[in-house]
């Protein structure tokens, strides 16, 4: 799929679907999902060391990112997010010894669902971010915020907001 | 209908500062089944945990969002805030708006205020599904199952038994005593290893709280902390221990010669044999593998010889049982075999020979009474050459690890030298000198200038037969030259590895291990006893290479872990933990797969109400459940859920946005 920027007379337009635009000042809203013992941990790091991100992430604390189910990345996008980062611990390194690894093959599968259904591989995406790697976080998140930028809007805008 | 309150936290300048707190505060009214939305200045306070308390009794909450710092930081705090109220501890959701964005955010006041309503809403959606939850207590057997026993499980099992708590020390060999009975002296202050060690030998023996089970191996494992069912396979020793007086006569007669292992092959030891004359218990075992008798059918001589008519050709293993509730992992280590050192002749030249094989040799009780001798010829050495870093420290050809201890050992094996053969020299080739601990470094020197012993800074690297003498050439680093010693007998330091059983054990018992075969612990460094799984605990070499006084401290330390787990008469667990739903559940079983720790099993229910029939449905042991929540996710009829995150709490918060 491209991934080039589409833009109309200011408007960015969705790369799903081209009748969904929003105003060129459009911030995406971005669902986090992270486990609680190295991401969230990690998260929090980023926060006590005062490291800045971009303001767009949602952030959702589940014990393991095997507690992930297919379905909350399916319904973010359906309802709420313009896109999903689901983080967990390092393969090796799972809290609960083999979650991880679980959550690893669960989220390819689902990521070729979605595609497969017209999604945009770069709407979900998937890091291993540890309790220690504050500055880690915040380069995935700017990076998930530039990639879902640069998608466009998943929802239909409100008249409003025009 | 709920009743939500919700706090906002200024946390003095951190959170005020970035965000428009009391905007958060009247935005959060907007909420239907927000029933009181108020700030202050620290919410963790005295004055703050009062607020949260009057304000649930007066405006009857039913759950409460505190806007604050992480949760991982104060959720404890206000959760006994909310039970001094009244108010189930698991009704408290905390919504993260410092770390995750007055302190991320902090030049735009209005994207993190914007985020910080986002991240309220969430919460105050997922409190909403939150149910009351209780903490799960588990009866627990107050019995400590020690496996291995070294110098690590004999202290452990010493000082559990101290505590009274029984104790089951299972031993694989014959005799316990394990590594530390093999050794001469023992570094820094060269004391003998048999002086210290036999004495907590024979207490173990003659404890009234340890049941001593030799020549036995664990096969199994069932069950969770507090409650674990552990099988015991009891070798046939083909000797009945109850009417055997260790006697020895038996082992005298015996006419079958079998190299003994306990002194590295040096000597012979029988086919009915002790392990060492201090052995405990002090009762001779068959090798099965070498008894005539039981190979043949013929011989028999020890059952003739036996007085007491111990001797039992018939004998079979034998499986017991024990309930534990704690188990304590000992199995210490293994040596590296050092043949793929090929440049050094390993296994051509007679002369190098191992540390440990040198160390038997230093043995006063050991097979050449105490004095080193050249295998080959027999003579005494004069130039000894040591070369440490044997297989530790070598990526290409055995392990990358540092042994730790053989710095040590090797400093104390030149000393030792020098007291057996005063007119000797010990040449010591290493790559650093790593002497950390209380009295090392004093050691070395010690080994250094007392006995003279050269240290030579550089890799060995060929050893050759010139006349009956080694030629070992290696590189001094410090003058940048190669340089060749004479040597009469090589030695060399290798390096410690896990014992070879170590990963099957280790699936045996449910924890997981390193890919050297070490068991890993629960934290490197703030949980270095404790493995993932809970009541289950590492003392010595089966966590890392470790000297004696480390293996000791870690082994008091599991004892110490394991009498606080029996401190009460119930276990206190998280209440966190998986239920399952059996109307729902369909008996695929995708559950039991994941569950990282067993604690998914099956059960067979009545097909319906009254039916005779039968279906298979999962079973949870929350006892074992850990809340990873992995079979939630994999559950495709949505049977299983798993407390404090079940499936409406984390959809309310998707949707709350």
């Amino acid at each position: 799929m491209e991934t080039e920027v589409k833009e109309a007379q200011g408007k960015i337009i969705s790369a799903e679907n081209p009748d969904i635009v929003a105003p060129a000042d459009w911030q995406p809203v971005i669902m986090g999902i992270l486990c609680n013992w190295c991401s969230y941990a990690g998260s929090d790091l980023t926060g006590t060391s005062r490291i800045q991100y971009p303001p767009n992430i949602r952030i959702i604390r589940v014990p393991c990112s095997s507690r992930v189910d297919p379905w909350f990345i399916i319904k973010s996008l359906q309802t709420t997010a313009d896109g999903v980062l689901i983080s967990g611990c390092h393969p090796g390194d799972c809290h609960y010894i083999s979650g991880n690894y679980f959550a690893r093959r669960r989220f390819l599968v689902t990521k070729k669902l979605l595609n497969f259904v017209g999604y945009h591989e770069n709407r979900v995406q998937f890091s291993w971010v540890s309790a220690a790697e504050g500055p880690k976080f915040a380069k995935v998140v700017a990076k998930v915020t530039e990639d879902i930028k640069k998608l466009g809007p998943l929802h239909r805008y409100k008249k409003e907001n025009f | 209908m709920a009743r939500v309150g919700v706090f906002v936290c200024y946390c003095g300048a951190n959170i005020a500062d970035f965000i428009d707190v009391p905007a958060v505060v009247e935005e959060a009214k907007k909420i239907k089944e927000v029933k009181i939305s108020v700030l202050y200045k620290y919410m963790c306070s005295d004055p703050g945990q009062g607020m949260i308390r009057d304000a649930i009794v007066q405006n009857r909450l039913t759950s409460v969002v505190v806007a604050a710092c992480s949760p991982r930081m104060h959720e404890k705090t206000f959760r006994k805030a909310l039970s001094d109220a009244g108010m189930n501890p698991y009704m408290l959701e905390v919504a993260n708006i410092r770390e995750h964005s007055s302190w991320v955010h902090q030049k735009d006041k209005k994207a993190a205020t914007e985020k910080a309503n986002d991240l309220i809403r969430m919460a105050i959606a997922k409190s909403i599904a939150n149910e009351q939850l209780h903490e799960i207590s588990v009866p627990v057997t107050k019995r400590a199952l020690v496996i291995g026993g070294g110098i690590a499980g004999i202290q452990a099992a010493l000082d559990i038994a101290d505590a009274r708590i029984p104790v089951t020390l299972v031993e694989k060999s014959p005799s316990i005593g394990g590594r530390m009975a093999q050794l001469d002296e023992t570094f820094p202050t060269l004391d003998c290893s048999q002086c210290i060690l036999t004495p907590k030998m024979v207490d173990v023996a003659s404890h009234p709280y340890i049941e001593l089970i030799p020549y036995s191996e664990v096969i199994e494992l069932d069950g969770y902390v507090g409650n674990y069912k552990a099988k015991i396979k009891k070798k046939a020793s083909y000797v009945d221990f109850s009417s055997c007086t260790g006697c020895g006569a038996c082992t005298q007669k015996c006419p079958v010669k079998v190299p003994n292992e306990f002194n590295m092959n040096i000597d012979k030891r029988k086919a009915i044999y002790t392990p060492f004359p201090q052995a405990v218990p002090n009762k001779p075992v068959i090798d099965a593998t070498h008894c005539t008798m039981l190979l043949k059918g013929k011989c028999g001589i020890c059952a003739k010889v036996c007085e007491k008519g111990s001797i039992n050709f018939k004998m079979v293993d034998e499986v017991i049982e024990r309930e534990v509730g704690a188990v304590v992992i000992a199995t210490g280590y293994d040596l590296w075999d050092p043949k793929p050192y090929e440049e050094y002749g390993v296994g051509r030249y007679k002369d190098i020979i191992t540390s440990l094989e040198f160390e038997r040799m230093v043995s006063a009780s050991g097979p050449t009474n105490g004095v080193p001798i050249r295998p080959s010829d027999g003579k005494v050495p004069k130039n000894v050459v040591f070369i440490k870093c044997i297989g530790s420290r070598d990526e290409a050809k055995g392990i990358e690890y540092c042994s730790k201890i053989c710095c040590m050992y090797t400093a104390k094996h030149a000393i030792l030298l020098h007291h057996k053969v005063h007119d000797s020299h010990a040449y010591i080739f290493y790559m650093d000198i790593r002497a950390a601990g209380k009295g090392y470094e004093e050691f070395v020197k010690r080994a250094q200038v007392e006995t003279a012993a050269t240290y030579l800074r550089g890799r060995v690297s060929k050893i050759y037969k010139k006349g009956d003498k080694l030629m070992v050439r290696g590189e001094d680093a410090q003058i940048g030259q190669v340089v060749e010693v004479e040597a009469d007998l090589v030695v060399l330091a290798t390096a410690v590895i896990a014992p070879k059983d170590n990963p099957s054990l280790a699936r045996l018992l449910g924890v997981s291990y390193d890919k050297y075969g070490y068991m890993s612990e629960a934290h490197p460094k703030l949980r270095p006893v404790e493995t993932a799984k809970a009541g289950i605990f590492l003392a010595g070499c089966t966590q890392a290479p470790k000297d004696i006084p480390d293996t000791v401290a870690q082994a008091s330390a599991c004892a110490a872990k394991v009498c606080g787990l029996f401190a009460g008469d119930t276990l206190k667990k998280d209440p966190m933990v998986s239920t399952i739903n059996n109307e729902f559940c369909s008996g695929c079983q995708n559950c039991v797969k994941v569950c990282p720790y067993q604690a998914i099993v099956t059960e067979e229910i009545p097909l319906g109400h009254g039916s005779k029939e039968l279906r298979t449905v999962a079973k949870i042991n929350e006892g074992v459940c850990q809340g990873c929540g992995s079979c939630v996710a994999i559950c495709r009829s949505m049977a299983i859920n798993l407390a404090g995150f079940t499936d409406p709490q984390i959809i309310n918060e998707i949707v709350a946005i």
